[in-house]
């Protein structure tokens, strides 16, 4: 589909971040080739397709970890094509990374504080701010929401797998992000507790009324979290649509048993 | 001008040198990702078998074959087996803190057990100059710039049309996907090991003649080694060559138009401006940021 | 360890060092005074390597910053309270301009950069001769005083460089609980994490470094103070090597770790150097050699230093 097309929900006009015709090569590989979708405020919008089919890749072009070969992103009416992490989470844009990317030695309330200190005033500030930055409640909050108080003070990389997951999505939402992109937020957690997560992003989205895209293999967690589903496969954007209409749609099907 | 042709020259037989030091360092990091700090010791230590092998009575050419041979046991394979695998999964810094403590360490049993002195090393040319157009060419810078390059040539054609040399560019390029079309990456890694320390010891005769054997002797070719691979270019083995002879020819020129005691210096000056002007080094490729 | 016990055992251990000065032998006293000196440049390695993760391979070069500027300014007649400041601040700016070409693409170049910085900075100390007094040196570098007390006998200079070094551990510790600190130890644990949460990582490695090259300057000082005559030889870049060594083989990243790798690496050889037993005396030739491999083995075996001990033992018995 392309940018010109209809677009989703009630946001149709008045999009939030816009992908436009976004590619990205190597060489002959088109990890990325040609992919528009749009996400209105306080959206969720989901991402999937079969492994290799350029999801990460699309994340990291969009998120400036990449330069893509083409295209362009736009984010609230500004053009970010290509903009630095640095930039990017100065603008309220926010991620969680597939493999686990936490502060190992600091403990897990100092990882919550450092996620969101950059954005409380200037740099020599900082130097002479109270040591938490203000941010002592706020990182406090999040480990209650996210159910780690028992293990708050203890360094973060010591923590088990899911744990550490738990923190990165729980860092990532620190700063009070106005888009956050999640790339595989359940993967290597507890199928016990993906339920859990669901409703902890539910209600970061209704409490901070941020737009998340989310990509996903699990998909349960992704029909019940996401109103608005895109399936990508090699690269290009398959279907999107409602979450039921997308799964039922012959060629997503044939794209995931073909593989 | 003959003044200016003749600094060349002999720059570039020097630099021919460094950029053998700084080839067997590139190579290394491209395989391994190792950043070896003693790399300046590597060559030391042959240089001193050597001269020990010629003091036991062996000949040039003997010493030299015997000492090949053991470089490759404990600079190839010791140092992989003993430093490098132990140490490489716990990320780039201990194992060059462990490659420094291995510097301190061989620099010091040489000193405390053999000498702190400098010692003469028998020269592989023969002395003396000839001129050619006017301008005066030692044999010795010619001999080194032929060994050199037949040296270069020589890899070169190994990495590139050997299927071994194939096989260890591919590791180098990317290790996951070499291993996946069935490459002993292992065993890839060992022989640049083995390729590196024989390096080390071409470079030690080549140096030794003029530096002489002295158990610091490596401190100021690793530090030009380093320079060396990061203004061509860390990623690039022609980068190595280039940045080793504009290092050795630099060097000539600031030492006799400026002033010779800030020779040692040049190599950081050249790095610096390089990587103001140019980050990935003159012919290096740009890397994409890894996530 | 909580806060009182940590307190309480400070306090003894300074008591302790203070008076155990008293009794000892006047160069015993230099010796310890030497340590402190060397603590103030690797305290100040500690925060660039140890909590920022940043090699460097400069330190001495901006400890002789320190010592050259304090020989020439002491001896012009400077009060040695103002020229502390000026150290501090030269060796912050130098390593602000230096640092910043090297750390604006690759963040493992600061460590050839800071190397071959100390390489020329030691050829400069050498061959500047009106500046420097070249291999001859500087000396007659006067002791301070301080609100009229005399600091010149090496018991006084030996409280007054303790003091000064229990100041400047008391600002790294302040500077290490404000959200620098934590800003610094994330740039060390995760750079590319902590970019995408706004943390600037080349602001802060630029500061990590400059600081920590700020307290090698103020150590310097201190050194050109207490030596008397300053010449460029422990400025070599092997003195760096020394420092760097210290703090991991302390531990890197543990707030005392360098005063206990300084007192290894400067202390322990000065030890072996008195003695007359004979296994010691072996040890005085071959006492890098075997640190050198000691260093090797710790890398292998205990990659956090000597003070990571503890958290190894308990990781090994722990849950996790």
């Amino acid at each position: 589909m392309s940018a010109a097309g209809p677009s989703h929900g009630d946001n149709a006009g008045k999009a939030f971040l816009e992908v436009r015709e976004v590619r990205k090569h190597y060489g002959a590989i088109k990890a990325v080739d040609g992919v528009s979708f749009k996400v209105g405020p306080g959206e969720i919008v989901g991402v999937i397709g079969p492994n290799g089919s350029g999801k990460t890749t699309l994340f990291n072009s969009i998120l400036g970890q990449i330069r893509p070969t083409s295209g362009s992103v736009e984010f609230c009416g500004e053009d970010i094509t290509a903009m630095s992490p640095l930039e990017l989470s100065r603008r309220g844009v926010g991620r969680t990374f597939q493999t686990l990317q936490v502060f190992g030695q600091l403990p897990v309330r100092d990882n919550l504080i450092v996620a969101a200190q950059e954005f409380q005033g200037s740099l020599p500030g900082r130097l002479f701010a109270a040591p938490d930055a203000g941010l002592g409640e706020r990182a406090d909050r999040m480990i209650e929401l996210f159910r780690l108080k028992h293990v708050a003070q203890l360094p973060a990389g010591r923590l088990s797998y899911g744990q550490q997951k738990l923190i990165d999505i729980a860092m990532a939402f620190m700063p009070n992000p106005r888009l956050v992109l999640l790339d595989e937020p359940c993967a290597g957690v507890n199928p016990s507790l993906v339920d859990q997560l669901r409703e902890l992003l539910v209600e970061l989205n209704r409490s901070q009324g941020g737009s998340f895209v989310v990509i996903e293999h699990n998909m349960d967690f992704i029909m019940k979290l996401c109103p608005h589903v895109i399936c990508m496969v090699e690269g290009k954007v398959l279907s999107e649509g409602k979450p039921a209409d997308v799964q039922a749609n012959p060629a997503v099907l044939e794209a995931y048993l073909g593989n | 001008m003959n003044e200016l042709i003749q600094l060349i020259v002999s720059g570039t037989a020097t630099g021919a040198i460094y950029a053998l030091a700084a080839l067997g360092f590139t190579l290394l990091w491209q395989a391994s990702g190792t950043i070896n700090f003693a790399q300046g010791d590597f060559v030391m230590l042959p240089a001193f078998t050597m001269l020990f092998c010629m003091i036991a009575g062996a000949p040039l050419w003997l010493a030299f074959l015997a000492t090949c041979v053991a470089a490759m046991l404990v600079l190839g394979v010791g140092f992989k087996k003993v430093i490098v695998d132990p140490l490489i999964r716990h990320g780039v810094i201990p194992l060059v803190i462990a490659t420094l403590g291995v510097s301190m360490a061989l620099k010091t049993i040489v000193r405390a057990g053999y000498s702190a002195e400098a010692h003469q090393f028998p020269a592989i040319f023969p002395a003396g100059q000839f001129t050619i157009a006017g301008v005066n060419v030692s044999w010795a810078d010619l001999g080194t710039l032929v060994l050199a390059a037949v040296i270069v040539i020589a890899l070169q054609t190994f990495v590139t049309r050997t299927l071994t040399g194939r096989a260890m560019q591919a590791v180098a390029q990317n290790t996951d996907a070499a291993r996946v079309l069935g490459i002993d990456a292992k065993r890839m890694v060992l022989y640049t090991f083995l390729i590196n320390a024989i390096l080390a010891v071409v470079t030690a005769l080549l140096i030794t003649p003029t530096y002489l054997a002295k158990f610091d002797m490596g401190d100021s070719i690793g530090l030009k080694a380093f320079f060396a691979a990061i203004i061509g270019g860390f990623n690039q083995t022609r980068g190595a060559l280039l940045g080793g002879v504009l290092i050795g020819v630099l060097e000539n020129l600031v030492g006799f138009y400026w002033s010779p005691a800030y020779k040692e210096g040049v190599a950081l000056m050249l790095f610096l401006v390089v990587i103001l002007w140019r980050p990935e080094g003159l012919l290096g490729k740009v890397e994409e940021r890894k996530v | 360890m909580n806060a009182r016990v940590h307190l309480l055992a400070l306090a003894a251990a300074l008591a302790a060092l203070a008076i155990v000065a008293l009794y000892l032998k006047r160069s015993e006293v230099y010796l310890l005074t030497l340590w402190a000196v060397y603590v103030m440049a690797t305290m100040g390695l500690n925060l660039t390597a140890g909590y920022a993760g940043q090699m460097s391979l400069g330190q001495a070069a901006f400890f002789g910053i320190g010592a050259y500027l304090a020989a020439i300014l002491l001896k012009l007649g400077w009060p040695f309270l103002a020229v502390l400041p000026v150290a501090a601040l030269v060796c912050f700016v130098v390593g602000l301009a230096l640092g910043f070409p090297a750390l604006r693409v690759q963040h493992h170049y600061l460590a050839f950069a800071t190397l071959g910085f100390n390489v020329l900075v030691y050829l400069a100390m050498r061959n500047e001769e009106q500046i420097t007094g070249g291999t001859f040196g500087i000396s007659g570098i006067p002791r301070p005083t301080f609100l009229g007390i005399d600091l010149g006998g090496h018991v006084a200079y030996w409280y007054w460089t303790l003091g000064s070094l229990v100041v400047l551990g008391g600002i790294l510790w302040w500077l290490l609980r404000s959200p620098w600190g934590r800003a610094f130890a994330a740039l060390r644990d995760n750079p590319i994490r902590a970019e995408s949460l706004g943390v600037n990582i080349t602001a802060y490695t630029l500061l990590a470094f400059a600081i920590g090259a700020a307290f090698a300057g103020v150590g310097g000082v201190y050194y050109a103070s207490l030596v008397e005559f300053i010449e460029p030889g422990p400025f070599h870049f092997s003195t760096s090597l020394m420092m760097l060594l210290a703090v991991i083989v302390g531990g890197s990243g543990k707030f005392y770790g360098p005063a206990l790798g300084t007192a290894i690496v400067i202390l322990l050889p000065e030890f072996l150097r008195g003695s007359s037993t004979p296994w010691l005396k072996f040890m005085q030739v071959w006492y890098l050699a075997v640190f050198g491999i000691a260093v090797v083995a710790l890398m292998i075996w205990l990659p956090g230093g000597l003070l990571s001990i503890r958290e190894r033992l308990d990781r090994k018995g722990g849950p996790q």
